[in-house]
């Protein structure tokens, strides 16, 4: 039952609940850094460990943390994740790091990354906070990165900076610039939607099978 | 498990307390990290500007910075911040090259800073680097994509100055081939040099009076590990 829930939120993080395509959070960064697959990785995997960070924290010393104060302290843990990110993607992948540019510091406004505090972290236990805040942190990552590869794909014929097409593709420029993030964004959530919407339909009518059945 | 549920509000001490702890552990972390980073962010930055001193300046193996003072040009091992510097190149021998010289100006969406050679012996620019723009992609930031317009920079006189033309027209020395679909960031490139080279252009000492060499350079050292 415990591994079951604990399974459960890292599930939920990706698909169910997934933070972009569901609960249409952290749309700043997802818009603005997904230009590249190699751009949307290196935010998704400063945001993971951010993310994953804070919640381990937050959610050990959530008896020791007075109500009053909470948000406070949850910024505090937040920012210096933020800033060991911000230092290390620097020092590590410069380029990367220029790229990203003013994002990376703005991962601490990302209400994705509190939001996960104050409605989990702060109410579970170590394990299940970890858990939720790793499927959540991915879930995040695979939907920069589809984003990412779909707008590098179609804007530049290329994948991680591979170029796919040859010589004789035509660039889809607007795919890297700002509208093609809108355009894409608003494709896939389209598609979740519309997931949803069968799902549900589905399964009203598997109801209504069964009661007619009886 | 048991300390907050006692009161409904805790004591402003403790909530003084906690956020005091919170700062302390959070500024200790932010400094190690600084310190642990500093070092490998300095050398990077080094090693960024050697290479595209090198590159703006083909044939130069050595440099040195430069500063204009008191109506000359020195050479300085820390410029006083804000202080503008140039870098001047020399060969295998150190006899100078030219000089590689830092820009900047508005472009088309934000400043463009840039590095240039100049020989001032034959007054041509022999090289250009984008450093950092933020040209829209897939049109503006072929400033530095595109291999021709790069190139274009590789022998441009600069006299009077530089003039940016309508693609395949360049038929002088000093003009070069704007970018189809790039022409104000292209455009830009060439206002920057020219305002930089303006500034500048008086303060060269003449061709063959130019600051030798200081035998200074921790460069062997680096380049050896």
């Amino acid at each position: 039952m415990k591994k079951n829930q604990s399974h459960e939120e890292f599930i939920k993080g990706i698909w169910r609940d997934n933070p972009v395509f569901v609960q249409v959070l952290g749309m700043c960064p997802m818009l603005a850094v997904t230009n590249s697959a190699i751009n949307a990785v290196a935010m998704g995997l400063a945001t993971f460990f951010v993310l994953v960070g804070s919640s381990f924290l937050v959610s050990t010393f959530r008896h020791l943390i007075p109500k009053q104060v909470r948000i406070s302290c949850f910024i505090i843990i937040i920012a210096t994740f933020v800033t060991i990110a911000d230092y290390t993607l620097l020092a590590l992948v410069p380029a990367v790091h220029k790229e990203l540019g003013a994002f990376i510091p703005l991962i601490v406004a990302n209400c994705l990354i509190l939001g996960r505090q104050e409605a989990f972290a702060s109410r579970y236990p170590t394990k299940l906070a970890v858990m939720d805040a790793t499927g959540m942190a991915s879930g995040f990552l695979l939907a920069l990165l589809s984003l990412g590869a779909v707008r590098e794909i179609l804007g530049d014929g290329a994948l991680f900076g591979i170029n796919l097409f040859g010589e004789n593709f035509e660039p889809w420029v607007i795919m890297i610039l700002p509208p093609g993030g809108f355009l894409t964004l608003g494709v896939i959530l389209l598609f979740f939607n519309w997931f949803k919407f069968k799902k549900d339909e589905f399964l009203e009518d598997v109801a209504a099978a069964e009661r007619s059945g009886n | 498990m048991n300390a907050p549920k006692e009161s409904s509000s805790p004591s402003s001490l403790r909530l003084v307390l906690t956020l005091a702890i919170a700062g302390l552990v959070s500024g200790v972390a932010i400094i190690g990290i600084y310190e642990t980073t500093l070092p490998t962010i300095t050398e990077n930055k080094a090693r960024e500007l050697r290479e595209a001193v090198f590159k703006v300046l083909p044939g130069v193996s050595q440099m040195q910075a430069l500063v204009y003072r008191d109506g000359e040009l020195v050479v300085v091992a820390a410029p006083d911040k804000d202080e503008p510097v140039i870098y001047g190149g020399y060969d295998e021998q150190g006899d100078f090259v030219g000089y590689a010289m830092p820009a900047a100006g508005p472009g088309f969406q934000d400043t463009i800073a840039l590095l240039y050679g100049y020989k001032p012996g034959e007054k041509i620019v022999v090289g250009m680097e984008v450093l950092e723009s933020r040209e829209t992609p897939g049109l503006g930031d072929k400033i530095y994509k595109d291999a021709v317009f790069v190139g274009g920079f590789s022998s441009l006189s600069v006299e009077p100055e530089i003039f940016a033309v309508k693609k395949g027209t360049k038929s002088q020395p000093n003009e070069i081939d704007t970018i189809t679909g790039a022409t104000i960031s292209s455009k830009a490139v060439v206002r920057i040099i020219n305002e930089t080279h303006a500034q500048w252009s008086a303060q060269f000492p003449a061709p063959g009076f130019e600051p030798q060499l200081k035998i200074t350079e921790p460069a062997d050292a680096e380049a050896e590990q």
